[in-house]
């Protein structure tokens, strides 16, 4: 029956269905640059120079949180305690950079990304062992997590010290020059060493992702755990492993924030995990699990940035903005889900 | 006068799946007070049969009258709103609800008046079918607590509280205790006496010739006969059961079993499973068929040996060397591989490609300092594709748009990648069609030839003597016996596989 219809319309040039189906099937970016073209209408400068390097800024820095969360959605998982991982590696980081290691912000970036790591062992551990859903385990371990950093900050806000700022957010890798200012002068926006490496971690991760045996490991349990099992695959520890990726990725982005916003607060972080999972999934990594690509979660990121700035520049103010999210995200998901549904 | 009435008649019943014909112009006909037994090997047909009768499947042609009337059923809902029910081998039920839940599901009797639920109602109703069939258990018991006998009493109460006409059992007493057959027995009597026609489908000969008025024999998907049971002794019902011609389509088995023993199991026993006491030896380049019934066992040796199951005892030697085989992953290490039954469940990743889909048991092959080459799993890929003859647009095909018969090839060509010396194939050509079941036999023979041993699981006894040098047979979770595939029967393969049931 199917076979027929599907041969049958194979012989027609182009039917009206097909082209609905091309529609739906691409409707998230069809409205995207329909929005954006939009803004560009209203607002002349939405794609200026200046403004496409802050889209630059905000969707590297919200990168790295995306990736390690992509690895979980892959799973068939997910994982909500990215955010508040972010939070209180960003708190590590300004403790590091004001006592402990001053001069070493390196080295402190890889201790904020081995104690998410450790979070992440955790998550991965109870859902691989005891067979727990991503959502409890993940749910749980964001509370645990903002529990220990309230406590052990006592709420306090920190400054981060200017030597930790200086290495990454505010140094400056290259300079574009964006307009001029009254006096003809050139204006120059900067472009911060952050931006560089997200876009090493993003390249790292896609290596892992395509061209190691974990990567391949992580799409076959995400795809079929059973068969992946059966096939030889060591799911416990696959599953630890892509929660571990997370978890540092959190810390990278936690100990990055803090530099960038020049501070630490008990609101670093807060809701990021939703914008990191919400990017991932307008960006076709798809809750059933086994399927999704790196190019998929960066465009994500910068769609959902896209979104935010379009409407920012539109004048729409943050309540509303939550409305759209959410709404972009159910969409996102029901075109996701009619890939894969069964047609009966 | 009551044994006499027709209550149920199937006419012309004929169903095809793509490539196959799983009924052809199949009868059957039910009196009113009669025990019915349909009888047929694992595939002959008879659960097709009554998937159509209950609508699960919609007959390609002929017609279904229930008391002289011609009857089209769309679902077992409106099969059992009519009068006509099953009690499943397999049990459907929500088992985190309770027994009078799942009674009532989908028909809860309702407080006058109101739209809410009447669990007085519903508790007093469960009580009184309970009584009727002198079933002893607590309508508010949770299904899961409580054992598959119990559990399987609950889905024939349930039957009968809908004033079925006729019930169908499949395989009723697969998990019941002797003490639990004969009250199952009497329910049955019970049901008799009140004119209810009974369709039962058994392996079980004893019980058949115990119960049974009347007998119909299916046979690849055909009608054989119907006779009364008095009239048929067990050699009969047998040779009516595998009574076919053994066609030419197999390749021929000239691959040289050698005298060297490659693996030897010794007491094999499952923890979770029923398996117990297993011992057997396969030579090198041998292909050994395990046959048995459907749930005697075959699965669990196969799961046990590649470290699937958890074992409670037994030893595994892969050339005199002992071989743990705790994981499929330390199996694979120690030489052997795994073709799985449930191709869907357990086999494929569906939406991977072919590449991923071959590639993941051997991973390390490809491995060019930290990464992998995509060269070379192309190229691993690529060899498989061609030793298979998988029929594929690309590598990059997800497997889940290939036919099955396609698909068990690019897991064949997965398992070679892993160059096992032992391949383990439960059900191989399960659901695909009769061309490429020949190439897969082929492979299996290949394999063979190359000095691979092969153990292999099938429902299909014309395909174990076919492909097969030699036959094990499960029967209860026993080896009940082993016989030389060139020189043996079908009926002495059927007689074996009932020793222990």
């Amino acid at each position: 029956m199917s076979e027929a219809s599907k041969t049958a319309v194979q012989k027609k040039p182009i039917t009206a269905k097909e082209v609905l189906n091309w529609l739906l099937d691409h409707a998230m970016i069809i409205i995207i640059i329909l929005l954006a073209i939009f803004v560009q209408i209203q607002r002349p400068a939405f794609f200026g120079p200046a403004n496409l390097i802050s889209l630059l800024q905000f969707t590297t820095a919200r990168l790295p949180m995306a990736l390690g969360v992509a690895g979980c959605i892959i799973l068939a998982g997910t994982d909500l305690s990215g955010g508040r991982i972010a939070g209180l590696a960003g708190y590590l980081a300004a403790i590091m950079g004001i006592y402990t290691f001053p001069n070493q912000p390196v080295l402190a970036l890889i201790i904020c990304m081995l104690a998410g790591g450790v979070i992440g062992l955790v998550n991965g551990f109870c859902m691989g062992k005891f067979k727990l859903h991503p959502f409890i385990v993940t749910l749980a371990t964001q509370q645990i997590t903002y529990g220990m950093y309230l406590t052990i900050s006592n709420s306090a806000q920190l400054a981060m010290p200017a030597s930790y700022a200086a290495n990454f957010a505010t140094a400056t890798l290259f300079q574009i020059q964006t307009g001029l200012n009254k006096n003809g002068d050139p204006v120059f926006t900067k472009v911060p060493v952050f931006v560089l490496l997200a876009v090493i971690l993003t390249v790292i991760m896609w290596f892992v992702w395509n061209k190691t045996t974990f990567g391949k490991n992580m799409f076959a349990v995400g795809s079929n755990q059973e068969a992946a099992r059966v096939s030889g695959v060591n799911v416990l520890l696959t599953i630890i492993c892509v929660f571990i990726v997370a978890g540092a990725m959190y810390g990278y982005t936690g100990f990055m924030e803090a530099c960038r916003i020049g501070s630490s607060t008990p609101t670093l972080g807060l809701n990021y995990e939703n914008d990191a999972i919400s990017a991932v999934v307008i960006g076709g990594v798809s809750f059933v699990g086994g399927t999704g690509k790196i190019s998929g979660v960066i465009l994500g990121v910068f769609m959902m940035q896209l979104i935010i700035t379009g409407m920012t520049f539109l004048g729409i103010t943050g309540n509303t903005v939550y409305i759209i999210k959410g709404a972009v995200i159910l969409f996102a998901c029901i075109l996701d889900m009619r890939k894969y549904m069964t047609r009966k | 006068m009551a044994g006499e009435q027709v209550l149920l008649r199937m006419e012309g019943i004929s169903k095809s799946f793509p490539g196959v014909k799983a009924l052809d112009n199949v009868q059957l006909t039910l009196r009113a007070g009669t025990v019915h037994a349909l009888m047929g090997e694992n595939g002959a047909g008879k659960s097709t049969l009554m998937k159509c009768l209950f609508g699960i499947y919609s007959k390609d042609s002929g017609h279904i009258y229930l008391e002289g009337k011609e009857v089209n059923f769309h679902s077992s809902r409106e099969a059992l709103d009519n009068g006509v029910a099953m009690v499943h081998q397999e049990l459907n039920q929500a088992l985190k609800r309770n027994v009078m839940d799942n009674i009532w599901l989908g028909r809860y009797p309702k407080i006058k008046g109101t739209p809410l639920v009447s669990e007085k109602q519903m508790y007093a109703d469960t009580m009184k079918v309970f009584d009727e069939l002198g079933i002893h258990v607590n309508p508010k018991t949770v299904m899961s607590r409580m054992p598959v006998s119990q559990r399987q009493m609950v889905e024939i109460a349930k039957a009968v509280s809908f004033n079925s006409k006729v019930i169908v059992f499949d395989e009723p007493t697969s998990s019941l205790t002797e003490a639990e057959v004969e009250h199952l027995f009497r329910i049955i009597g019970m049901l008799k006496q009140k004119g209810v026609g009974i369709i039962y489908i058994s392996h079980k000969m004893a019980e058949i010739k115990r119960i049974s008025d009347d007998i119909t024999i299916m046979r690849d998907g055909q009608y054989v006969t119907t006779q009364p049971t008095a009239d048929l002794s067990m050699n009969d019902i047998i040779r009516l059961m595998v009574g076919r011609e053994l066609t030419n389509v197999y390749p021929p088995k000239d691959n040289k079993v050698s005298d060297e023993i490659s693996l030897e199991v010794e007491g094999l026993s499952g923890e979770y499973s029923k398996l117990r006491d297993v011992s057997f030896k396969v030579h090198k380049g041998e292909i050994v068929g395990l046959a048995g019934l459907d749930g005697s066992g075959r699965t669990e040796v196969l799961e046990n040996i590649f470290g699937n199951a958890t074992r409670h005892s037994g030893e595994i030697k892969l050339y005199g060397k002992k071989t743990a085989n705790r994981s499929p992953k330390e199996s694979i290490a120690n030489g052997f591989a795994m073709v799985t039954e449930e191709r869907r469940a357990t086999g494929i990743m569906a939406i991977l490609n072919i590449r991923d889909n071959t590639v993941i048991s051997s991973l390390k092959k490809y491995r060019v300092g930290p990464l992998l080459s995509d060269k070379k799993q192309a190229a691993a890929t690529d060899r498989m594709i061609q030793a298979m003859r998988t029929k594929t647009p690309s590598q990059k095909t997800k497997i889940q748009d290939l036919s099955g018969g396609n698909q068990q090839k690019v897991i064949l060509g997965r398992w070679l990648l892993t160059e096992p010396e032992v391949l383990l194939l439960d059900e191989p050509t399960r659901g695909i069609d009769v061309g490429a079941k020949y190439e897969i036999y082929q492979l299996i023979q290949e394999m063979a030839k190359e000095g691979k041993s092969v153990i292999m699981v099938s429902s299909e006894m014309p395909e174990l003597l076919g492909v097969c040098n030699r036959i094990l047979v499960m029967s209860g979770g026993r080896l009940a016996g082993e016989v030389d595939a060139d020189n043996t029967t079908q009926e002495e393969i059927l007689t074996l596989a009932a020793k222990y049931v």
